[in-house]
Formats: C-alpha cells, sequence, structure tokens
C-alpha cells in the first residue's frame, strides 16, 4: 500500500515538474509587477490614472464608482475628483466612444477593461504598459515588445517619454537566453533564420515629464488598481479565508476527540 | 420527542429508514483514508445544489446578459462572490472527490460480486455529473464557455450518417448561441441534478442492501456474529462511530475546500482558465481551447487518436469506450480476492500503470501536443510530436488494463484472506 502510494507521488512529481517545463517557453520575459494589494494610497493613485488616462476609451461597465470607497475614499472624494463622465455615483464606469467608433479608429475596439487583470495576469499588464516603443512602420507610429503590432498607441508617451527598440543578434538560443537574463528588464527572444537568435529589449529615447522611477510607479499604481478592480472582494476574501481557517481548526480539535471518545471502546 | 416519533412512525417509516440507511446499518471498523470520500462527494452534493440554487437567483441564462449577470454576482450580490467562488470550486472538487472514490474502488475490488450494481450505479453517477459539468460550463459564457460547448458538440457531428442532425438538434441551432444556452441551463438547473440525486440513491439503497467492502476484501456478513452485540465480529454501527468519523473528515476536507476558496480560487487558472474572463465571442476562435482538468485524460485521448478513413470519429469511439469501459469492471475481474493487499504483482503492476497512464494523461490534455517538441524526422516516428506518441502509447496502456484484466487477474498470485480484518 505504502509502495503504491509513493509510486503515485513520484507520477505527480513528474508531472508537475513537466508543468514548470511548460511554463517557462514563451518568448516574452515579462517583468514582475511590483504591486501591493494592501496599499490604499497606491490603489487610490491608481484609480486617478485608470479615470484620467484610460476611461476614455476603455470602459470598466461592471466597476461601479461608489465601489471605491473600498480604497479608503467618501462618495464625495469620488464624485469630486474621479467622475468625469457620469454624475451617478452608484453607476458603473462606462464610456462614451461607441464600439463601432473604438473599432473604426483603432481596428479593434478598445477592449473593457473590468476584469483584465484576470485574463492577462498583473506582470503582463505591468510589463505591457512598460513595453511600449516607437515604430515608424506602424499606423500608430508605436508598438509594443509585449504586443506586437497592438492597435493601441502609447497614450501615456507625455509622462513615459519614447523608447527605443534595440536588437542584439546571438548565435545560439542559450547565448541569447543569457543576455535576455542579463537585461534585467523586460525583453524578448526572437528566433531567428538558421539557429540564430535576436533579443530585443528596450532602451530610452526622447525622454518624458516623468523619470524612468516615477513613470514606473505610475504604471504600479495604475497596474495595482487594474488588479484590485477585477476581483474588488480579494482583500476581504483572504481576511475571511484565514478566519474561517481559524474557526475549522477550532471545530476539528474537538470533533476529533469526540471521535476518539467513541472509538476507543472499539477493539 | 418518541411520542411525537411513534406518532410519525404509525403514519411514515421514518425510523425504520433511518434505521436501515445509516443508524443502525452494520459496517465493516476497518475503514481506512479512502472511505472518507463517500460522504465527502455527497458533501460536495449537497453543496453544489445548494449554491446553485443562490446562483441561480440572480444568473441569467441569455446570451446578451449572462457574462454580465455572473460580474454582477461577484461585485454586488452580497455574499455573491462566495457563492460563485463556493460552486465552481466545488465542481473541481466534485471530481476530485469522485476520482479517488473510484481509485478507492478499484484498489479494494468494491465493484466485485455482490456489488455490481453499486458499481453500475456509481459509473452512472460518474457520467451524469461529466453531462452537469459540461453543461454548467457554458453558463458563465465566456470564451473557453462558447468554445469548449462548440469543440464537445461538434465531437457528435463526427458521427456517420447522423452526425450533423445530431449536433445541431444538441445545439437547437447550427452554432452555440442564445438557444443552446437555454436549453443547457435547463439541463444543468434542472433535468441532471434530478438524475444524480435519483442515481445517488439508488447507489446508496444498493450499497447499504449489500453491505460496504472494506480495505481487506472481507464479506463481514460472512462472520460468526459476535454473543454481545449481535453485529459481525468486525461490524460496527455507522452511527455513532462512522458519522463522528466522516465529521472529522469533513471538516478536513472544508479546509481545503476553504483554502482554495478563499485564497487561491481560480486555482492557477485549473479550475477557473483566464480565458473565461473574455466574453464569448463567436468570430473569434480562441488559439488554444482546453476543457478543464477533470476531462484532459480523455481530451489526451480524443487527440492522440489519428484520423482514419477520412473521418475522426475514431477519437470519438475511444474516448466513448475509455468512460464506457467502467461499467464492465465486475466482470472482467476475475481474481480470487478482492482487496489489493492479497493481490500479487500483476494486478498491482497494472492498477499502477493504469493510473501513471491516467494522470499524464490528464497533464497532456491541458498543453499543446507540441510540449515536449518533435521527434527526429526518421525511422521509427518520422517528426511526429513526441506527446502525441507519448499520448498514443498511454492511451494503450489504459484500454490494456482492462482489456487484460481476466487474464492478468486470473492468473495472479493472490495471498491468503484472513478471516478477520486487519485493523489500519
Amino acid at each position: 500500500m505504502t509502495h503504491l502510494i509513493k509510486l503515485l507521488l513520484a507520477a505527480l512529481v513528474a508531472t508537475s515538474a513537466s508543468f514548470a517545463y511548460a511554463a517557462s517557453e514563451s518568448n516574452v520575459r515579462l517583468m514582475h509587477a511590483p504591486v501591493n494589494r494592501l496599499d490604499d494610497e497606491s490603489l487610490q493613485r491608481g484609480a486617478r490614472n485608470f479615470v484620467n488616462y484610460c476611461l476614455t476609451c476603455h470602459s470598466a461597465k461592471y466597476m461601479r464608482y461608489n465601489r471605491l470607497t473600498d480604497l479608503g475614499l467618501t462618495d464625495k472624494q469620488i464624485a469630486d475628483n474621479l467622475m468625469f463622465a457620469s454624475d451617478k455615483i452608484g453607476q458603473t464606469m462606462t464610456v462614451a466612444m461607441t464600439e463601432a467608433d473604438g473599432k473604426a479608429w483603432f481596428g479593434n475596439p478598445p477592449p473593457d477593461l473590468s476584469v483584465e487583470s484576470r485574463i492577462r495576469g498583473r506582470d503582463w499588464l505591468y510589463s505591457y504598459l512598460l513595453g511600449f516603443y516607437r515604430d515608424d512602420k506602424s499606423a500608430t507610429g508605436w508598438n509594443n515588445l509585449v504586443f506586437p503590432n497592438v492597435g493601441m498607441p502609447n497614450v501615456l508617451w507625455e509622462l513615459s517619454g519614447q523608447d527605443k527598440l534595440v536588437e542584439t543578434e546571438y548565435e545560439d538560443h542559450e547565448k541569447a537566453m543569457g543576455a535576455a537574463i542579463a537585461v534585467k528588464g523586460l525583453s524578448a527572444l526572437e528566433p531567428l533564420p538558421g539557429a540564430k537568435v535576436a533579443v530585443l529589449h528596450l532602451e530610452p529615447g526622447t525622454p518624458g515629464a516623468m523619470t524612468r522611477e516615477q513613470y514606473e510607479g505610475f504604471v504600479t499604481d495604475l497596474v495595482n488598481y487594474l488588479d484590485y478592480m477585477a476581483e474588488p472582494v480579494r482583500n476581504h476574501r483572504i481576511h475571511l479565508g484565514l478566519l474561517v481557517l481559524l474557526f475549522l481548526g477550532v471545530f476539528f480539535v474537538f470533533a476529533y476527540a469526540l471521535k476518539r471518545e467513541y472509538w476507543k471502546d472499539l477493539h | 420527542m418518541s411520542r411525537f416519533m411513534t406518532w410519525v412512525d404509525e403514519r411514515f417509516p421514518l425510523t425504520a429508514l433511518w434505521n436501515s440507511q445509516w443508524g443502525k446499518y452494520v459496517a465493516p471498523k476497518n475503514f481506512n483514508f479512502w472511505y472518507y470520500f463517500g460522504s465527502l462527494a455527497a458533501l460536495v452534493l449537497v453543496l453544489q445544489i445548494l449554491t446553485g440554487i443562490w446562483l441561480t437567483m440572480n444568473y441569467k441564462p441569455d446570451a446578451q446578459k449572462a457574462f454580465e449577470s455572473v460580474e454582477y454576482i461577484m461585485r454586488d450580490v452580497p455574499w455573491g462572490w462566495l457563492i460563485r467562488y463556493m460552486h465552481s470550486t466545488g465542481a473541481s472538487l466534485f471530481f476530485v472527490v469522485v476520482y479517488l472514490h473510484m481509485f478507492r474502488g478499484l484498489m479494494y475490488g468494491s465493484y466485485r460480486k455482490p456489488r455490481e450494481l453499486t458499481w453500475i450505479f456509481g459509473c452512472l453517477i460518474y457520467l451524469a455529473l461529466m453531462a452537469e459539468a459540461f453543461f454548467g460550463y457554458l453558463l458563465p459564457w465566456g470564451q473557453m464557455s462558447y468554445w469548449g460547448a462548440q469543440v464537445i458538440v461538434n465531437l457528435f457531428s463526427t458521427l456517420p450518417v447522423i452526425g450533423d442532425d445530431l449536433s445541431v438538434w444538441i445545439r437547437g441551432d447550427y452554432t452555440i448561441s442564445d438557444v443552446t444556452l437555454n436549453r443547457f441551463f435547463a439541463f444543468h438547473v434542472a433535468a441532471l441534478p434530478l438524475v444524480l440525486i435519483a442515481l445517488v440513491v439508488a447507489h446508496l439503497m444498493a450499497l447499504h442492501e449489500t453491505g460496504s467492502n472494506n480495505p481487506d476484501g472481507i464479506e463481514i456478513k460472512k462472520q460468526p456474529k459476535d454473543p454481545r452485540t449481535g453485529l459481525p465480529l468486525d461490524g460496527i454501527y455507522s452511527h455513532p462511530y462512522y458519522t463522528i468519523k466522516d465529521i472529522v473528515g469533513v471538516i478536513v476536507f472544508l479546509a481545503v475546500f476553504s483554502v482554495i476558496v478563499f485564497f487561491t480560487p481560480e486555482m492557477g487558472g485549473y479550475f477557473l482558465e483566464a480565458n473565461n474572463f473574455i466574453p464569448a465571442n463567436p468570430l473569434k476562435t480562441p488559439s488554444e481551447i482546453a476543457p478543464v482538468w477533470y476531462f484532459t485524460p480523455y481530451y489526451a485521448m480524443l487527440r492522440a487518436v489519428p484520423s482514419f478513413a477520412q473521418t475522426q470519429v475514431w477519437g470519438v469511439i475511444v474516448m466513448g469506450i475509455s468512460v464506457l469501459i467502467f461499467f464492465a469492471l465486475p466482470w472482467l475481474d476475475r481474481g480470487a480476492v478482492k482487496s489489493i493487499r492479497y493481490r500479487g504483482r500483476l494486478y498491482k503492476g497494472w492498477l499502477v500503470a493504469f493510473i501513471v497512464s491516467f494522470l499524464i494523461l490528464g497533464y497532456l490534455g491541458t498543453v499543446p501536443i507540441t510540449v515536449w517538441g518533435q521527434f527526429a524526422d526518421s525511422a521509427p516516428f518520422y517528426g511526429a510530436d513526441k506527446a502525441t506518441v507519448v499520448a498514443r502509447f498511454l492511451t494503450v496502456v489504459y484500454f490494456l488494463f482492462f482489456i487484460l484484466m481476466p487474464w492478468y487477474t486470473a492468473r495472479d498470485k493472490t495471498k491468503p484472506v484472513p478471516t478477520r480484518v486487519r485493523w489500519h
């Protein structure tokens, strides 16, 4: 019996090892988004960034303005500072742009961002927002390392400045991987004809209104907010989970003691 | 109280029913870890029905509103998020518990005579559960809901002659549409729960008629009676012994359940897929359509079977038989003993091979077939995807476990079964 369990466990370990292998296959090396879901000030700044810069094209039609009270804001603060597109605090974050307009202007309608973080993940969003570079060949004049040929222009360029794409060729995949890791930021590998591999990364070009650190902070707050908005209940959920487990722990002690008491008579 | 019970019992056999089904039901005293999963499956069924009822109060089975109503439940309905996560986690854990329950049956020969009907009702429950999960998965109306349903219903269209008409009949339309969503909703919330409950009742009645098997595979009913208690020597009343023991199991299970519900409800994309947070779009096929994890062993088999004579129906047939073959188990096993404790190396080896195949197939069903790259473009595999070749091999192992069973169980060198159970 223990033999069988050992074998099964070995099979499970083997399977999970192949999972790890599968996960590391992507061409783009995403950055880790340094967000803190408990940092209300970051979330408030993120909400401000979102309504100012995103909520003209992107809706968040499942998110109600008054839900922002989660972040320690009052209804009045929300109404005075964050509501440009609506006048009722109980309304959701909709935009005036129609899907048809979006399609005509950008090729694809800008997606609703209510649950975008659950689709893409924090790290993807963070890397994407830092992944824009100048590209004269594209229709918008912009391109993105994480989402090549994306229809969205770099709307934050006045803050971020204009990055340039740098492409370096390496003889084989291993050397390219080493170089990509050495970039310590966003990078991507692109196979070239033959065994050669190119490493793509971004370098600062014309500076914007913010320093690099300021801009990364700006994006961090925004991603933190997007992540909150995708599941506003999350902090509450985790907090409640701890209490539930605590209760189950106490319940277990008593139930187990009772079980022992009943079963001790059996031989 | 007792006067009230007398009043009831004169009109309805409540006490008799309780005693025959649980209170005075005599069970072997040596149930181990693996015997928790039956009562846990019943618990999950109740949880799914209750959370399902509450979800139905706010969910809208309408292609225009379904996705939105789920977000409404997650954000605006008080405790809606908890009910929804309990339901989505419960769906996956239902399969976890049922798979472990079935594995228990395989290990200890619980399907053997005289429990064939208990096993068959169990297999029917498994089939109904798969249908229930499939119908339910369409309801959130996300991209994976939509395209997963599209793929599964299209499987039926590969059947010769009737295939196309059959798939249109199932969908009620030429593609998955609002019509399909409505009927799947009807199946998910009314038809299949009724079927499931009826089958569970039958499963339990059959079990309580024959009595439970145990890790030693000893028929306690054949044992002499203990003169003090009048019960078989290794038998005890379910109540209070297994009542309290199962409560301990329930608490441990609820702890695992809560860890998922409260801390990682998506379970890394295995319980709630990231792409299912994109509303269904009939015009945009996702690059990778993966079923939820509990179907992936069968999905891997489906993909592994090559098309032949210009039809892909063979994969569908293989997948169908791979599930249905469980029904034949009581008649395939010719072993002299029931429990793995007294079986020889042959059965143990085949069981391990079967479980390992099932797990690796399950993994392969979650990833693209290119996951392990290709073989060299020469004999014997000519550049085939490694994962496909492995999946084919494992599919064969899966079936050989059943097909060769009459042979290897009969030949197996078994150990003598003791007359009394071993304590564990």
